[in-house]
């Protein structure tokens, strides 16, 4: 049983923080990021790959949020001066781009052989028989630590810009605002934190391999970010609580119905379909969202 | 001129077949009030556009507080002091009042990334200004009780005066007024134009882009007409008003 929770702790908590990311970016800032899978995948990557040459794994860590900042910035740049819609094409092709380099790039990735065997935070320290149970706790403290973070630049000066872009652009610009630097800086946060999760997601399954990172996982983000309510970071963290929380009953429930894994992950995905349908014809503004924001519209 | 604070020279604009500015001209003197009126589809709007940088001319020079901007983006253009309103009042409709004029405010440290974490102390004493600032400006235009609402409930006419309280904030040099009655009723209005002089008085510019002409007569020092986007008439109001050419310039636009 505590196997159990420990290891919803862990999914949930890693799944917050990545969609914590993506909600700083379409929530805050109404930008859409449909590759938000490729920066954790570099979090991971960057992560392992330098921590196995040596790199101390705190070094590790930052240089793949740092990367993955750089490259949410550079995406940034290069399309946010063009339609909003770009955006979302160029990080979905990124993503798969870079899945593809992975698994490709055998040399140093071992393509979709996978990395395995690399070094995980204190794992001499804590031991095995606990591990899990450490990493849990690591994994909440940097969620915490993450939501303070977004909270406060949410409630700040900075955030007011943010969602004044979100809700017109035009007004942010007649009012000496950058919205175009903000975009920027906005993508480049949220990817670092998709980074961040990506590293730690990397120490929970000691082996990653490129399809660990399919753009089915930008999606997941997506379903707890609208589930929780955009704009909303507690949301967001009770939105990744109850997706992996349905995800492991439904697998702990496989045992007693005779499914084939397929099927059942099919089956997984329509029920979680027909949720979030439900959820947006009741309670269109997601969980903690406020009503009163959807009502007034655009 | 040096006492000029905008000067905007033959300025043209087209968008595809139609010439929307035709050579148009237009000069500020500080500290004054300059009315901007004309038939619908004249280019007044458009001038709001070119002068506030949102829209890049084919053409021109506009030179503000004696320094060229024309091509300087225009969240620049708002930093020196030159802000615009929008015909169609523009508010963020997610975010409450407050929210609205506490984002208008220049020079915040707050709004630098890194500044909310490390500086907190000034960033929060500079919160407590604006919103002190903020609520001084919503008293004089009669939003205080409506300062926690969110913008996008707020009836046309209070969205109007919003988009003008919160350019405001900005502490501008030059005000580009694009129909700022419209929507606002009477006993409002009156209060409003009581308040423009205030403005006035301060030391504010002020271009106003207005149809009711009563409105523009009683506020401005200068008249300008605008017709197929090139100015018709200038001057002072009352001259320009009664001058044969500008009565036809609207009647024309009904034929
Ligand atoms: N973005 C645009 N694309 C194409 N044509 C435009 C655009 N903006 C304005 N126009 C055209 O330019 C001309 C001038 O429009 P503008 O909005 O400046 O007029 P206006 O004087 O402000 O009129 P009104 O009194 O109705 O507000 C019109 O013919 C209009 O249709
Ligand atoms: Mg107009």
């Amino acid at each position: 049983m505590l196997d159990y929770l420990v290891s919803i702790a862990l999914t949930a908590g890693i799944y917050a923080i990545f969609a914590l990311g993506l909600n700083l970016q379409w929530g805050y800032a109404g930008l859409l990021n449909f590759g938000h899978v490729a920066f954790m995948a570099m979090g991971a990557y960057v992560t392992v790959l330098l921590s196995m040459n040596g790199v101390p794994l705190l070094l590790a860590v930052l240089a793949g949020m740092i990367l993955a900042g750089a490259a949410g910035a550079f995406l940034g740049m290069a399309t946010l001066r063009l339609r909003e819609d770009y955006l979302a094409i160029v990080t979905i092709g990124f993503s798969e781009i870079l899945r593809f380099v992975l698994l490709n790039w055998s040399t140093l990735t071992r393509g979709s052989f996978g990395l395995f065997g690399y070094p995980r935070p204190f794992q001499d320290l804590v031991g095995i028989r606990d591990y899990n149970l450490f990493l849990a706790g690591l994994v909440l403290a940097v969620l915490l630590l993450v939501y303070i973070l977004l909270e406060t630049l949410a409630r700040s000066p900075w955030g007011r810009v943010l969602k004044s872009i979100r809700d017109d652009e035009a007004v942010a610009i007649s009012l000496g605002k950058n919205a175009f630097s903000y975009k920027v800086q906005a993508l480049a946060l949220g990817s670092a934190i998709a980074a961040l999760s990506g590293s730690l997601l990397a120490f929970y399954l000691q082996y990653i391999n490129p399809n660990n990172f399919q753009p089915i996982e930008t999606f997941y983000a997506w379903i707890i970010v609208i589930m929780g309510g955009s704009g909303n970071n507690r949301g967001t963290i009770l939105g990744a609580l109850i997706l992996w929380g349905f995800f492991s009953t439904t697998r702990f429930m496989e045992g007693y119905l005779s499914f084939s894994p397929t099927a059942s992950s099919g089956a997984r995905m329509v029920l979680i379909g027909l949720i979030l349908i439900g959820l947006m014809m009741f309670r269109p503004q997601g969980l903690l969202g406020r009503k009163e924001e959807l009502s007034i519209g655009r | 001129m040096a006492d000029e604070v905008l000067s905007a020279i033959s300025i043209c604009k087209g968008f595809g077949g139609i010439l929307a500015l035709d050579h148009c001209s237009i000069r500020v003197k500080e500290g004054a009030i300059v009315g901007l009126i004309g038939p619908n589809g004249a280019g007044k709007s458009t001038l709001f556009d070119v002068i506030s940088g949102f829209l890049t001319p084919d053409g021109g020079s506009i030179v503000f507080s004696g320094r060229e901007i024309l091509g300087l983006p225009a969240y620049k253009i708002a930093r020196l002091g030159l802000v615009r309103t929008f015909q169609i009042p523009r508010s963020l409709m997610r975010m409450t009042v407050l929210e609205n004029m506490m984002l208008g405010a220049q020079g915040q440290a707050g709004e630098r990334l890194c500044n909310p974490l490390i500086r907190r102390h000034k960033v929060m004493a500079q919160e407590t200004e604006i919103r002190e600032k903020a609520e001084e400006i919503l008293e004089f235009f009669d939003l205080q009780r409506m300062r926690d609402e969110y913008a996008g409930s707020l009836s046309g006419g209070q969205k109007k005066m919003l988009e003008m309280a919160r350019a405001l904030m900005a502490d501008p040099r030059l005000l580009l007024l694009d129909e700022p009655f419209a929507g606002v009723n009477p006993a409002l209005a009156d209060r409003l134009i009581e308040q423009i002089r205030i403005l006035k008085e301060k030391g504010l510019s002020i271009i106003i882009i207005e149809h009711a002409i009563p409105y523009v007569l009683a506020l401005s020092d200068e008249l300008y007409v605008l017709n197929k986007g090139a100015v018709l008439a200038s001057g002072r109001p009352d001259a320009v008003i009664s001058d044969r050419r500008v009565f036809e310039a609207y009647l024309g636009e009904g034929a």
